[in-house]
């Protein structure tokens, strides 16, 4: 099982290569949200900072921002969101991911909540 | 993740508001849930799964498990079941009902035979909207629905100003469901024997599945469907007895936003509100040759003067060209980038499968077809102005 951690934004972010990570939304977040219509995504080569914007997701009813959860370089955007956003809702931690970055330090990564930890996270948002 | 769109505070009468599904939102709707008033169907819709959220002070279902895009859906195709006990019923009686709410709304109400309704606004002096209603004739009465976070101001305003010409009586009493879809009408026909035949903008009384109602065939959806009061003790056995239908499901008020929004229809507090007049918000059609000669409603000299020579700003329909919605405050520019006007409503539109809005703009750009730019997060989004409804009206009108 390839690594997995989780902000308190409810996104999810996974190691794919060394320093490559995969980031989207997770199920209780595409959940929160209800149908996913419009995704933007950033461009490959924009860099983005811990915790600033690097995509918007839009349902039915609401925009939402999505943060990068590490430093780093965008390296992959998931351009079959353009075609069919309902993915993020289908399989948001699978076929929904949004971009790969490039991380500047690992280490922000290993600060991130674990499964467990965001699981509890979840659990006390009632 | 930040859900952004979290429901104006600032609105003074958000009928269906910024409906967020976000977290956030929840939350604060949870925080402050003992404060909040509750329709007779609190516990139906809770009981049904329902996501419950804050609107125009009720705590109401803003989507079953469902989701907001298969209840629009639905409601296209089969029929919807819809809570909406958080809107005033009012009626005014006595032989000068009509003449007295003639002189508060541009409505022409002495035309109205026995079961006719009409759309019409209550205007101020300045000639801006202070609320939408229907109001229907009812023979020695009129009977008003009017807009929730509106409802108790409406009733200070025609007591303060007609109170000693008619009584105002508010129905805090009865609840208001609304049943909207090609269905409706076999569904009505099965359970209320007096809906056969009823037509568009008509009112009946009579039984549906045994409990005494009115009902106006009549909606906010665009679709063929009624409007049901019934009294508050029996809104869940009426409710229960819908829903035991096989083409009825309930409905939220996400989507009621959704396919009000595809139907063109104006939302107060967000498409008009104080700061725009009935002529601007192209609702000209609900006032009669009659009333535009003889004015006597507040602002009667703005809406005339504007009839006569165009109002400086129009509500139009907006049709991006690429996927991304234009909400509501998006700034709408032409050409050279400069402002011509603001989105007041905008989202996507399930049956339309596409982003749509609604917005004002400078009367020049106001023509189907303009091409219009939208800033989206800082970027220009090209678009058109385009007809309205989005979704064509499906109204029996016989």
């Amino acid at each position: 099982m390839p690594e997995l951690r989780f902000t308190k934004d409810h996104e999810w972010i996974r190691v794919e290569d060394g320093d490559v990570y995969a980031i989207g939304i997770t199920a209780f977040a595409q959940g929160q949200l209800g149908d996913v219509v419009f995704v933007e995504l950033p461009e490959i080569g924009k860099k983005v900072a811990k915790g600033g914007q690097a995509a918007v997701v839009e349902s039915v009813k609401a925009a939402s921002d999505i943060y990068a959860p590490v430093s780093g370089t965008v390296v992959a955007a998931n351009d079959a969101l353009a075609g069919e956003p309902g993915l993020v809702n289908s399989d948001p931690t699978g076929a929904g991911w949004f971009f790969k970055l490039k991380a500047t330090e690992t280490a922000e990564f290993q600060d991130l909540m674990d499964q467990a930890a965001y699981d509890a996270f979840v659990a006390s948002l009632g | 993740m930040c859900w952004r769109n979290r429901p104006p505070q600032r609105m003074r009468c958000p009928v269906l508001g910024r409906v967020c599904v976000g977290v956030h939102r929840v939350a604060q709707s949870e925080s402050s849930a003992q404060t909040l008033q509750k329709t007779p169907l609190h516990a139906l819709h809770v009981a049904l799964g329902a996501k419950m959220v804050e609107f125009g002070g009720y705590d109401m279902p803003v989507q079953y498990p469902a989701g907001i895009m298969a209840e629009h859906l639905h409601t296209r195709t089969q029929a919807g079941l819809f809570d909406v006990s958080h809107m005033g019923q009012v009626t005014l009686h006595g032989p000068d009902a009509v003449a007295a709410l003639e002189t508060l709304v541009p409505g022409d109400l002495a035309i109205l035979k026995e079961g006719a309704i009409r759309y019409s606004m209550f205007t101020d002096e300045a000639g801006g909207i202070l609320d939408d209603l229907m109001i229907t004739q009812r023979g020695t009465s009129l009977f008003l629905v009017v807009n929730a976070g509106c409802k108790l101001a409406d009733i200070a305003h025609m007591q303060a100003k007609i109170g000693s010409r008619t009584k105002v009586e508010y129905h805090e009493d009865r609840a208001l469901l609304a049943l909207q879809g090609p269905a409706a009408a076999s569904v009505m026909a099965r359970l209320a024997p007096n809906a056969v035949g009823q037509k568009f903008m008509t009112f009946r009384t009579g039984d549906i599945a045994g409990i005494p109602c009115f009902f106006t065939r009549s909606g906010y959806t665009g679709e063929d469907g009624y409007e049901i009061s019934v009294p508050a003790a029996r809104a869940v056995d009426l409710a229960n007895a819908l829903l035991a239908e096989a083409e009825v499901k309930p409905i939220g008020l996400g989507a009621r936003d959704s396919l009000r929004l595809e139907a063109g229809l104006c939302l107060y507090g967000h498409d008009i509100d104080t700061t725009t007049s009935p002529i601007e918000a192209d609702l000209a059609w609900s006032i009669s040759k009659r009333r535009r000669a003889e004015g006597g409603f507040p602002g009667a000299a703005r809406i005339q003067r504007e009839l006569a020579q165009g109002p400086a700003r129009r509500r139009v329909g907006i049709l991006p060209d690429g996927r991304a919605p234009a909400r509501e405050g998006t700034e709408i520019v032409d050409a050279g980038g400069a402002k011509i006007g603001t989105v007041t409503s905008g989202g996507f539109g399930p049956s339309i499968n596409a982003p749509i809005s609604m917005g004002y703009v400078a009367s020049a750009f106001a023509a189907p077809g303009t091409q219009v730019g939208l800033v989206v997060r800082g970027k220009t989004m090209p678009a058109r102005v385009a007809p309205m409804p989005f979704a064509p009206h499906r109204y029996f009108r016989g």
